[in-house]
Parts: C-alpha cells; structure tokens; sequence
C-alpha cells in the first residue's frame, strides 16, 4: 500500500521522537510550564483526533467528536466529584460510556448515505452541549462542575505504580497524556494494518463490493464509529480532570471541526497526520499569541491553501519533492483526497 | 425446483412499478440471459435478488431458502455473488491485495485474532495468499500481482473483478453487463471462464446488450420490458418473437 519510506527510515524516526517525546522535552523543559501545558494539550487532542480519522478512513466524515469528548468530560467530572471512585477506574468508564453511547447513536444514522451522516454529526455537538445544559441536576448546568479533584496515587498490591497527582505539577499530566497517546497510536497501527483495516479501507474505496463479497458492512463501520466515540470521550475525561473542570461549551462545534482539520493538515492517508497536524496547530497558535483572536479566519485560510495546493496534508509531501517546489505550487495534482 | 425461483416479485419506486410480478425458474448449472431495453428494470431485478434493494413484494428462493429481507454479504456468503456494471475493484489495492479481500469471508479467525496475529490468523492469511496466487496464475495475471488495479488496462480490470467474485466458489452469479467495453478477443476469453464456471457446477445469470454473446452463451433468455416479462425460451425462439423485436425496435404499425 503507501509505503512510501523504507521501513528504516520509519524505525529511526519513531526512536527520534520517543525520545524526544518522553525524555528530552520533560527534562529540559520540566519548569516550563506553558509548553508542557501546550504539549499536554496537543497530546489529548491528538487523542481525539485519532478517532475522527478512524471514522474518515471508513469514507465518512464525523464533526460531531466534541460530543463524545463532551460526555466522557462529564462523566469522569461527575464520578471524580459525586462518587468517590478513583480517576483509574473514572478514564476507562468515562471512554466506555463514550463508546457505548456512539454505539446506541451509531447504529441508526450509519444507515444514512454519506452526507446525510455527515450532516448529522454536525448537529451532535450542539446537541450535547445543550443536554449538559439542561440535565441541572447531574451536571449543574451552566455554572459547570469545578474543583475535579486530581487523580490520585495508583497502588497495586501495595506498590505505588502511579503516585499521587499534586496542584502545580505538570510532569505526571506530562506522562499520562503521553503514554496513552503513545499506546492508542500503536493500537490503531496495529488495528489498520490488520484485517480489519482492510476491511476499513475497502468500505472507503467501495462499500457496495464490500457487501457483494460477504462482508458485513454495517458491523465495521459501528466498529469503527465506537473506537472513535471511545477515544472521544476518553480524551474528555483527560482534557476535564487535567483542567479540573467542565462546562456545557468546554466542546463547542468549532472544536469538532478542529479535529476534523488536525487529520486534514497532517494527512488522511497516514495514522500520524491527526497526531502533527494536533501539534503543529496548537503549539504554533499558542505561540503566536498575537494573532490568537483571527484564529478561526486563520483556519479557514489555511484550509482553503490546503485544499489548493496541499489536498493530502503535510505528510503528503515526499522526501524528493521538497526540492522539487514547483511541483508543489504547479501540480493541481489532485490525487484522491480521501472522503 | 430450481437453484433460483423468483415469485412475484415486485418493486415500486413511489407510484413507478419498476419490476412487475417478475415469475422466474433458474435451473441448476444453466447460463441464463436476462435482456431488454435500457430501464427495463434488469438491475433492479438483480439488486432484488442480492438484497441491495427491499422488495416490495415477492419472494426470491434460492436454493429452498427465502432470501428476502435478508443483508446482500448474508446472501452473499449464502453463495450468491453479484457484479456491477462498471468493473467494481478496489482502485487503491494491488491485484493481490484486491484478491485477498474476497477470501475474508473464508477465515477462520475473527477480528481480533487478526488483529492480535495469533496462529489462526497466519495460517487463514498463509491460505489466503495461496488461493489467491493460484487465481491469478489461472487468470493470467501473474506479471500484474503487485500492480495497483488503476494501473491495469481494461481488460485486466474486468479480470480482476471476476476473480473478487468468484473468489468465494459461488454457486450462482448474477452477471451485470460483464462484457461492456471489450473487445473480440476479451469477450472471447471472459466467454471461455464463464462456460468454465459453468462446468465446474455454478449457475450464471447474464445481464447484456451484446446480443451476440447473449445469443452464443446462454441456454434460455427471458426478455423484460417496463419491469415485466415479455418472453422467456431459448436463443432461437427469442431472436424471432414478435414481441421481442417490437420491444427493441419499436413496432411496425403506422397510424
């Protein structure tokens, strides 16, 4: 398929940012709390990224994963405050329900035709938003849940595996948000280069030959829709407890078609792009402070420059063409911009 | 009791009846030829029986069981494989790749001993790819295994789409429009593989306007026009039924 650098090439450039990733920046940076804050966020947005590229490589487009964040959000906000659970067993129900909830949803709309889906999806957000809102009791509508307590020290048998989270710290947010970056990429690696992804790619190029050879068609495209709603709504639990707190709009519709832009700009075509088009974006808005409040106009451009010129994202570019840069600009190569 | 019993099929689309108490016996490793004008309601018909479209009424009975209602991969596994007009493969797949997809449903190991590597899992994809070579050596398409299909002239293309089709050894083909687009030599070498089929025990029914193929291939011919059956017999009989000729032709009467 798209193996388009050896497969050396890909091992050293996975060592490089391991270690980069998880040793080099927390070390030099372990005081500089702003870009950990950055990194961490852009890691829990990757997280939820990845899930709406799961749905885009089934041929559907999702702008509705600011619900599922918003409800795994809720319920981890919910557990940590109402019951005493301990956030381990909160991250994990909090994706689950996520899941379950995608799941009970899924069903039904997956049934429409392509834009008809999309097209609901869009409304989801908002539908969410608006359920937060008025279930007052559970959620406190407007005035949102506050003071999430920090997740506390993980003991196995005795042993502290994760220690306590403590105000101020950002290392140990650092790590889990990392680490479980690190293990969805991998699981999704492993996923789309198995039969299933397969089968995910053949319901892209054609759903109807899909079915014609016996597959079942609508069990892989829930499959795929509940993975995503799962990671939806476990990146929710970890944007609320890291912030410590939840509102109704802490997901609006503009983050939804946000992750939907992360896949574009670093690429549908490969399970990295959601994870470089997260960082890139966030870390160069955070950075450029000064152009923060053109933000969405700034999106919209470049989406558009995009669209011209770079229809399958950074990621799209190989190694040889970056010498080649009247390629870039002159080519309307517009090879399969995968929808 | 044929391998296929059509009975009273029907479809509407609102207040238009594109297929008409369509009555039809299919026997048992016979090459059938279903013809008519263009919107004669040929591939609704077929969409019917592989359970793409609800019917409206009707039953489709294939091989003593009711298949209607039923999701087309359930009919599929059933034994019963469709074709699309325009030659259905996966564009960004090698020929191999394509292959592969078909013997999915074939495996022995579920989802997640594929996505776990487990030993089941090697062997279904070992088996897979033996299957799969021996196809493509059988079709002659060896030199192109590792091409991706968009790359494939034509005739190849159609090649490949029969071989995702008959991957899974079906017993009945619906064959929509297979030899559009070829030319003499390819019609005769698809001509050979579906008498092949044929003689190893499946049933194929052919959708086609190339009334020459029609007329050498199949054994019996049912003839639909406006969504119902006109005439029904063999090659010879068709070619000089009244109704027929008027059918494509247009009558002779003037007022």
């Amino acid at each position: 398929m798209h193996k388009t650098y050896k497969n050396s090439y890909k091992l050293y450039f996975a060592i490089i940012v391991f270690v980069v990733y998880l040793i080099i920046v927390p070390l030099a940076f372990r005081n500089n709390n702003y870009l950990l804050n950055v990194i961490i966020t852009s890691s829990i947005l990757s997280i939820i990224s990845l899930g709406v590229w799961l749905v885009f490589a089934i041929g559907r487009i999702n702008i509705g994963q600011g619900a599922f964040a918003l409800i795994g959000g809720y319920t981890s906000a919910i557990l940590l405050t109402k019951t005493g659970i301990s956030f381990w067993l909160a991250l994990p129900l909090s994706g689950i329900l996520a899941g379950l909830i995608g799941y009970l949803i899924g069903r039904p709309i997956l049934r429409l035709k392509g834009v008809y889906f999309d097209m609901l999806t869009l409304c989801m957000t908002q539908f969410a938003t608006l359920a937060m809102l008025n279930m007052t009791k559970l959620t406190s509508g407007a005035r949102g849940i506050i003071n999430i307590p920090l997740p506390k020290a993980l003991k196995i048998a005795g042993i502290t595996v994760i220690p306590q989270f403590t105000p101020g710290n950002y290392i140990p947010f650092y790590y889990l948000t990392a680490l479980i970056l690190i293990f969805t990429f991998f699981a999704l690696v492993r996923l789309n280069n198995s039969r299933v992804g397969r089968v995910f790619s053949s319901l892209r190029q054609h759903e109807g030959l899909t079915a014609s050879i016996g597959i079942d068609v609508v069990k892989y495209r829930l499959l795929a829709y509940t993975i995503c709603c799962f990671l939806g709504g476990l990146g929710g639990s970890l944007f609320v407890v890291y912030t410590q707190s939840i509102f109704p709009t802490t997901f609006k519709v503009a983050d939804s078609v946000n992750f939907m832009l992360y896949c574009f700009f670093g690429g549908l075509e490969y399970l990295f792009g959601p994870i470089l088009g997260s960082f890139l974006l966030t870390i160069s808005f955070e950075y450029l402070r000064v152009i923060q409040k053109y933000q969405e106009a700034i999106y919209a451009v470049l989406l558009i420059l995009m669209m011209l010129f770079l229809p399958n994202g950074l990621l799209s570019i190989r190694i040889g063409q970056l010498h080649d840069k009247t390629k870039l600009f002159i080519s309307k190569n517009k090879k399969k911009v995968e929808m | 009791m044929g391998i296929l019993e059509l009975e009273n099929l029907s479809k509407n689309f609102g207040g238009l009846k594109a297929v008409n108490n369509f009555n039809l016996t299919v026997e048992k490793g016979c090459i059938y030829g279903l013809i008519g004008p263009n919107g004669a309601g040929k591939s609704t018909v077929f969409n019917l029986v592989s359970g793409f479209i609800p019917t409206t009424s009707g039953n489709v009975i294939f091989n003593g069981q009711n298949i209607v209602g039923m999701k087309p991969n359930k009919i599929a596994k059933l034994g019963l494989i469709r074709t699309f007009q325009e030659p259905t493969i996966y564009k960004e797949f090698s020929v191999t790749e394509n292959i592969e997809v078909a013997h999915y449903l074939h495996h022995e190991a579920n989802d997640f001993g594929h996505f776990l590597n487990t030993e089941k899992a090697k062997k279904d994809n070992e088996v897979a790819r033996s299957h799969t070579h021996k196809l493509i050596d059988s079709l002659g398409l060896t030199k192109f295994s590792d091409l991706l299909v968009e790359n494939l002239p034509y005739g190849q293309l159609r090649l490949v789409q029969f071989a995702l089709c008959s991957s899974g050894n079906p017993t009945l083909f619906l064959l929509d429009e297979p030899f559009t687009g070829m030319n003499l030599e390819e019609i005769d070498a698809f001509s050979k593989l579906v008498l092949l089929l044929r003689d190893n025990g499946a049933t194929i029914i052919i959708i086609e306007h190339n009334m020459k193929v029609v007329m050498d291939l199949c054994e019996k011919i049912t003839v639909l026009n406006f969504g119902e059956k006109i005439a029904e017999g063999t090659p010879n009989e068709i070619q000089s039924n009244a109704l027929v000729i008027e059918a494509y032709l247009g009558s002779d009467t003037t007022f």
